[in-house]
């Protein structure tokens, strides 16, 4: 239910997306929602961010059902992307045209690129500055690039409360609210979320859970604008963060393939299952079924990453195109890679593909391995030994 | 040497650090990094990098 009352006088008026399943290209199996915070205190009424355009009309049902929207007295915007920032411009001619939208300097240039035929009155706020509310006082946390240019938090001291904008969200919508209401599936959740749109920034992810730490800020509530609230535990989603952020990996490897005329899967089968005589946690993927979404959430913890591909007019597979290309830009670091394929006379693909881990920056186990058209059983042997191989690798990695 | 700062994300070229991951050696001044040196964080250009 929205509003959904999360302090005293602190009100989460954000929609609930139960239907999307497409997120830029990120699946959404279970929606999402646009969190968005309504503080009503003595002296200011405060909205924290937006819901995505279409959902405009509910978010001011929301706020008409805690107070009428027109004492709203500014805006916050944490984030000018347009999931968030989409119902700014409605809500802010509702409300008055000229109340004030306080974001970060980078906030100012993105917003006036996406509204760039209204005149918002912008105030650009500085790190560290403090607002009065009454009881409560805001203040704003620097979080460039977390996960764009623009990105900021803000903190209320006195609840000891958190608005962190994209990060620490998940793309899940549900009856649940909160974390305690939830099992440990959530951090499946986060986990995607932090794959998909926090990976290329890890380095900076860890530097600002440091500076949090240095500024010994009473955490009581984490609140995201995406998914679920951390009101219990908001510590174990900063813990797995930095887990995450650190790219720590498992002994485990994905196997990513396509296929023409099952050749290059019956290797990648020999290969799973070498790899899994070794001890080593595996899981095959054929890029046809599986999203690059998922994929690169089962990336994030692997230690290594096995590619296979056909050779298709001297080059490899489109569909592999797509999840290396998806995968190369959220940077992911420190891990091992291998490649396999079969083919009918050229056979390109394997070298292509070790060209690909090789700008990822990936330790190639070796230059891969080929079998020419339909592996035979000598070609199945040499394909689970291949696996055993890449096994013996991750564990010698420990 | 002078350290500059990517108007975009904040990240700072420090001469004195270089920028190994992309093979530019300590000691190298922003104004010898090559042209199509791109900012680490955001991967804009140098051009949008100011004195800090
Ligand atoms: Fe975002
Ligand atoms: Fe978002």
């Amino acid at each position: 239910m929205r509003p959904l009352k999360i302090a005293e006088g602190i009100y989460d008026v954000g929609v609930k997306d139960w239907n999307i399943r497409d997120f830029h290209g990120y699946s959404t199996y279970m929606g999402t929602s646009y969190n968005a915070f309504l503080i009503v205190d003595d002296d200011k009424v405060v909205l924290i961010d937006t819901v995505k355009e279409p959902f405009t009309d509910q978010l001011m049902e929301n706020i008409q059902k805690v107070i009428d929207p027109k004492k709203i007295d500014f805006i916050v915007s944490n984030h000018a992307e347009m999931d968030h920032s989409g119902a700014l411009p409605k809500i802010l001619h509702r409300i008055g045209a000229d109340k004030p939208v306080y974001c970060s300097k980078m906030g100012e240039r993105a917003l006036s690129a996406h509204f760039n035929t209204k005149k918002i009155n912008y105030q650009v706020v500085k790190p560290g500055t403090e607002m009065k509310l009454g009881k409560r006082t805001l203040s704003f946390i620097e979080a460039r690039m977390l996960h764009w240019p623009d990105s900021m938090f803000t903190y209320i001291k006195e609840d000891g409360i958190l608005f962190s904008s994209d990060a620490f969200g998940q793309h899940y919508a549900s009856h649940e609210n909160f974390d305690d209401e939830m099992g440990e599936g959530l951090f499946e959740h986060a986990k995607k979320y932090f794959a998909n749109i926090l990976l290329p920034f890890a380095p900076r992810i860890l530097k600002l859970l440091e500076s949090v730490e240095a500024m010994d800020l009473t955490l009581n509530m984490i609140c995201p604008d995406h998914g679920i609230l951390w009101r219990k535990h908001p510590e174990k989603i900063i813990q797995r963060y930095g887990e995450w952020a650190r790219q720590e990996t498992r002994e485990k490897a994905i196997v990513i393939y396509d296929t023409m005329w099952n050749s290059t899967e019956k290797m990648a089968k020999e290969i799973v299952d070498g790899i899994s005589y070794t001890g080593v946690e595996v899981i095959p993927m054929s890029v046809r079924n599986w999203h690059r979404s998922d994929v690169v959430t089962e990336l994030l913890d692997a230690k290594a990453l096995v590619v296979g591909s056909p050779t298709l007019n001297n080059g490899i597979f489109p569909t592999l195109c797509d999840v290396l290309s998806y995968i190369k830009g959220l940077k992911p670091c420190g891990k091992l890679g291998a490649a396999f394929g079969s083919y009918g006379w050229s056979g390109e693909a394997v070298k292509i593909l070790n060209k690909e881990l090789d700008i990822m920056g990936f330790e190639r186990i070796d230059d891969g391995l080929r079998a020419l058209y339909v592996p035979d059983e000598k070609a199945l042997t040499e394909a689970y030994g291949y696996g055993v191989r890449i096994g013996k690798a991750i564990k010698s990695q420990g | 040497m002078k350290k500059y700062e990517c108007s975009i994300c904040g990240y700072v070229y420090d001469p004195e650090e270089g920028d190994t991951e992309n093979d530019i050696k300590p000691g190298t001044a922003f104004e010898d990094l090559p042209d199509e040196w791109l900012c680490p964080i955001c991967g804009v250009g140098k051009s949008e990098f100011e004195e800090a």
